[in-house]
């Protein structure tokens, strides 16, 4: 577990996405601030919509319009980035942070050989030559764990598995040995077999390499066996943050332990299922006060008026009932 | 060994009578290159074999779930459960029953599919998609009857019976797959052949699914084939349970036995190597290797190649499937 380091690598604050639709603005991220530590594995978790890849995508600049961040800095190794002109978050994209999505077959360009995808890449960001660039390419793939690297390098995509293909498209976030990579449902379109070698990979490579990783996923088995921290996100806030193993085995937000509880067991059959009744709100109907209220079995008046805040610590829920004390509001 | 079982066996369902039967069914495909091109190269018919050999029963008021990963040949036989696709070889017959309305016949069969935003029409109100078997079976007298039934289907289901003049947009994935199972239900359906039916829907969605789905199995007597590859999920439903690889089964039998004393190498593994909020850090290996082409399936165990006990033997003969208790197994090893 890495202890927050005196310099966050990333840091988001107050992070506010506004999407201008026909009918109003529609507030998609509300009030979002976490710091990852170099070489740290963040885990975001939510359900479809909570807002987790938009968080991604505001992150490495590729929000479209008409969203748009509209509060709130982000900052990565100290520089302000959110405000960046679009040439310079270009430069800053792929060179110091990477990003690896859910689908191999759409991230990688159907009609270049893998190979020359990865030197193109190294190319625009490093100051080698071709010969170069290739080499490292070749040792990009080794790394990965790609069998008989030498003739697959000149394979196109379409001849490479789902597991392999999601093998090279990490290689391409790692071109340029960025500091931080956002990787979106990395292992989601992936066999439970593959999944798992896909994520002991990421693991070997953020503590070999000292990358950080933003690790985007809904599922909480991935998040509890890959990340150093978890972010719980839900209806646009993060609501409860702290290390793996404290929020997964001692959840202090209600939703967080709703959502623990509804994970079925391989171990142990239940008769009934934990369900939160209910569902996640629109983001045009998010209810005043706490956004979770109306599906809270711990819900007072006082939560349906006031927002509660997230305290920056440790192992931290935006509860005004937390189900433990050790929350320090 | 057999005492055991007995106190094992699944104490909700009522029925021990066989409600599907299929004696080893087979489905291959034909993947060859035209004629013309394969007569010029050469080159031999490729054949690819999606289901073989499988067979296995159906207790009625019971789950049996089949477990695989993608391309093992778990959505084909799925297909040839419902009748979408025809066996190659092999026999899958459906016993008569006393259906829930009093007639005795075939079990009604009905599909509950994975992706709940491709499933329904979008330019057909609810009620309209409820009622279309409604009215093509002939299965009420006139209109008040059927929206009274699609009223009553929408409330079994967990909506409200204002919902059926809505559109599918309008609703969340976890309510559409609800609107899917009142489709299904509408037919007066005994058997339900359920296909990744929470795999698109967020964890505390599908514990709103899963749950109605045991309810509805309660209340209506309903028998399901459950096909995952969430073994979570399928601890959680399943009476009996098939392990799948390349087409055939490698394990079979009752849940609880196979998930607390697995045999195969291939369940081992795959229980071993699934995400584990409970156990994070236990000791682990990946799984090494991927799963094969079914077009040229390895010689031997088709899982040799990824298997750590695998023997000169398991590259040669194939195992097959060998009744040890109550769980039958294709392994050398077991």
């Amino acid at each position: 577990m890495t202890a927050p380091a005196a310099q966050p690598l990333l840091s988001v604050r107050d992070l506010r996405i506004v999407f201008d639709g026909r009918h109003g603005p529609l507030t998609a991220l509300d009030g979002v601030s976490f710091d990852i530590a170099p070489g740290e594995i963040l885990g975001v978790v939510g359900e479809s919509g909570a807002g987790k890849s938009l968080t991604g995508t505001a992150v490495i600049g590729l929000l479209d319009p008409p969203g748009r961040v509209a509060g709130g800095e982000i900052h990565l190794a100290g520089q302000r980035i959110d405000n960046l002109p679009a040439e310079q978050m270009r430069k800053l994209r792929g060179r110091r942070i990477g990003a690896i999505f859910q689908d191999p077959l759409t991230s990688l360009h159907p009609l270049l050989k893998v190979g020359d995808q990865l030197v193109e890449t190294i190319l625009t960001h490093l100051p080698v030559s071709r010969t170069e660039a290739r080499k490292r390419a070749l040792d990009l793939l080794k790394e990965v764990g790609i069998p008989a690297a030498e003739t697959r390098i000149d394979h196109f995509p379409h001849q490479f598995s789902g597991g392999m293909r999601q093998r090279v498209v990490i290689a391409l976030a790692l071109c340029a040995e960025p500091s931080l990579i956002i990787a979106d449902e990395p292992t989601t379109a992936l066999d439970v077999s593959i999944q798992a070698q896909i994520t002991t990979l990421l693991k070997r490579l953020c503590r070999e390499h000292g990358t950080a990783i933003m690790l985007v996923t809904h599922d909480m088995g991935v998040i509890a066996e890959t990340a150093d921290r978890v972010a719980v996100m839900y209806a646009g806030r993060i609501v409860e943050i702290g290390p793996v193993q404290e929020v997964t085995r001692r959840p202090s937000h209600p939703y967080t332990a709703g959502l623990m509880a509804s994970i079925p067991s391989v171990h142990v059959r239940h008769e009934h299922l934990n369900q939160i009744d209910g569902a996640m709100p629109r983001l045009n109907a998010i209810p005043p006060g706490c956004a979770f209220n109306p599906r809270c079995g711990r819900a007072e008046p006082f939560c349906r008026e006031h927002k509660p805040g997230l305290p920056m610590t440790g192992h931290a829920a935006a509860c005004h009932f937390p189900l433990k004390e050790a929350v320090h509001a | 060994m057999l005492d055991q079982a007995s106190t094992l066996a699944p104490a909700r369902a009522a029925g021990d009578d066989i409600i599907l039967d299929v004696e080893a069914a087979c489905c291959r495909f034909d993947v060859s290159a035209p004629a013309l091109s394969r007569l010029i190269s050469k080159e031999p018919r490729r054949i690819l074999r999606a289901v073989e050999n499988v067979s296995f029963t159906v207790r009625r008021g019971t789950t049996f779930s089949i477990v695989g990963e993608s391309g093992c040949g778990k959505s084909t036989l799925a297909r040839m459960v419902v009748g979408l696709q025809r066996p190659t070889e092999g026999k899958l017959s459906f016993r008569d029953i006393r259906r829930a309305d009093g007639t005795i016949g075939p079990p009604r069969v009905q599909m509950i599919f994975q992706d709940p935003y491709a499933s329904l029409n979008p330019r057909w109100r609810v009620g309209d998609i409820i009622a279309e078997p409604i009215r093509e079976l002939n299965l009420r007298a006139d209109e008040a009857a059927i929206q009274q039934r699609v009223g009553d289907l929408l409330e079994t289901v967990g909506l409200s019976r204002t919902d059926a003049s809505r559109y599918p947009h309008a609703f969340s994935g976890g309510q559409r797959q609800r609107i899917s199972i009142a489709r299904a239900l509408a037919t007066e359906a005994d058997f339900l052949v359920c296909d990744e039916p929470t795999s698109a829907l967020d964890v505390s969605v599908q514990a709103q699914i899963l749950n109605l789905m045991v309810r509805l199995q309660k209340e209506f007597g309903l028998t399901y084939l459950f096909i995952s590859h969430n073994l979570s999920v399928v601890r959680h439903m399943s009476d009996d349970l098939a392990i799948m690889y390349l087409g055939r089964f490698v394990e079979a039998g009752p849940a609880e036995q196979v998930f607390t004393r697995p045999q195969h190498p291939y369940t081992r593994l795959l229980l071993d190597t699934i995400p584990d909020v409970e156990r994070p850090n236990r000791e682990r290996r990946p799984m090494s290797g991927e799963v094969p082409s079914p077009i040229s399936p390895p010689a031997g165990c088709t899982f040799n190649p990824r298997c750590a006990q695998a023997a000169d033997r398991c590259r040669v003969e194939r195992p097959e499937l060998r009744k040890l208790g109550n769980v039958e197994v294709s392994c050398h090893f077991a």
